[in-house]
């Protein structure tokens, strides 16, 4: 059975609202996208209900044009390895049987998964699924907006849209590194490491390859956190 | 067809690996090691996240300008939204005026 606390439900979806915003407008470009590309208004718009991806989403499309379809699918696919590292990491803070852990699992995205990050480590998983409810509604609207109104690139570029995304991850970035002086190493480690894998591949697999910097947490951390130790050897806080 | 199918593949591919941590770990828990480090995956992943979006396809001064002025504004304890607001307003301005 799935536990939801309300309270973290609400504040979830609260906090959920920003990203939504920058999901809609990068749903646009894919449903525009999309459309320019012939695949109409349907399948983008359930391709964007069910898989809940823009990295996923927009690798299929442009790897598509380009390739085979086994190319596409894998690439599609390799570029989404991070949420398994992601859904390894949130495993211990899902609750019920193995089948429910997998639904709850099914909230992860970007934003949702740095919302839900305690300050004990551990993750709050109401607080998940509330950040990504408005996140999906807006990722399935913007796509099917895009797809019926096909915005320019040019235009979305001309009111600054680009800048969205990345504000975002930053402003998180720094409530993130406020938490300890190793998330501030770390990040600096995995900012390196993505602009290294930049040069030479592609951007999913660019941030796939950061996600190795968090291998700094093998050290024990002598100068720690007592919540997150007491995290480590178990002991439930909140 | 082909495109329906690659699409339902990729959908099922990404259920999957979301669905990976208990599928893959069911009711062990992680050891303390490990612990450390998925509690770092987090902030990692935004850096990573922040260099890709800024750098994935060419740098652009504009953008860069209004995502700095963006994280100046947070680190002023400016509320979240209003920081992005101003700079997606600030990056569009330069872009009109250059």
């Amino acid at each position: 059975m799935i536990e939801i606390r309300r309270a973290g439900l609400a504040e979830g979806i609260r906090l959920g609202l920003g990203p939504a915003g920058a999901a809609f407008v990068l749903a646009l470009s894919f449903g525009a996208e999309a459309e320019a590309r012939g695949w109409g208004f349907g399948l983008p718009v359930l391709f964007s209900a069910l898989a809940f991806s823009g990295s996923a989403q927009f690798t299929l499309l442009t790897a598509l044009s380009g390739g085979t379809v086994a190319a596409a699918i894998a690439s599609a696919a390799l570029i989404n390895g991070r949420y398994l590292v992601m859904s390894v990491a949130l495993n211990d803070s899902l609750h019920g049987s193995r089948l429910s852990r997998a639904l709850q699992a099914q909230a992860l995205v970007d934003a949702s998964f740095v919302f839900a990050h305690r300050d004990d480590g551990r993750y709050d998983v109401s607080r998940l699924i509330g950040a990504s409810l408005p996140q999906w509604v807006l990722w399935v609207l913007g796509t099917a907006v895009g797809a019926l109104t096909a915005p320019s690139a040019d235009l979305m570029h001309r009111l600054g849209l680009d800048v969205v995304f990345p504000a975002f991850f930053l402003v998180l970035a720094l409530e993130e590194v406020r938490r300890s002086r190793r998330a501030l190493v770390v990040s600096l480690l995995g900012a390196v490491v993505a602009a290294g894998l930049l040069l030479v591949t592609d951007p999913g697999y660019a941030l796939l390859g950061a996600t190795a910097a968090a291998l700094v947490g093998l050290k024990p951390d002598r100068g720690g956190d007592p919540d997150l130790e007491r995290a480590e050897s178990g002991e439930e806080t909140s | 067809m082909k495109v329906w199918l690659a699409a339902l593949a990729v959908t099922v591919v990404n259920w999957l690996m979301k669905a990976g941590g208990p599928l893959l770990m069911g009711d062990r828990k992680l050891p303390p090691a490990a612990v450390r480090v998925v509690g770092l995956i987090a902030p990692v992943l935004l850096a990573g996240l922040i260099v890709t979006e800024l750098g994935g396809t060419r740098l652009d001064w504009t953008q860069l300008t209004g995502v700095g002025v963006a994280g100046l504004l947070s680190v002023l304890r400016v509320p979240l939204l209003v920081a992005v607001a101003a700079g997606i307003v600030l990056t569009a301005g330069i872009r009109v005026i250059a």
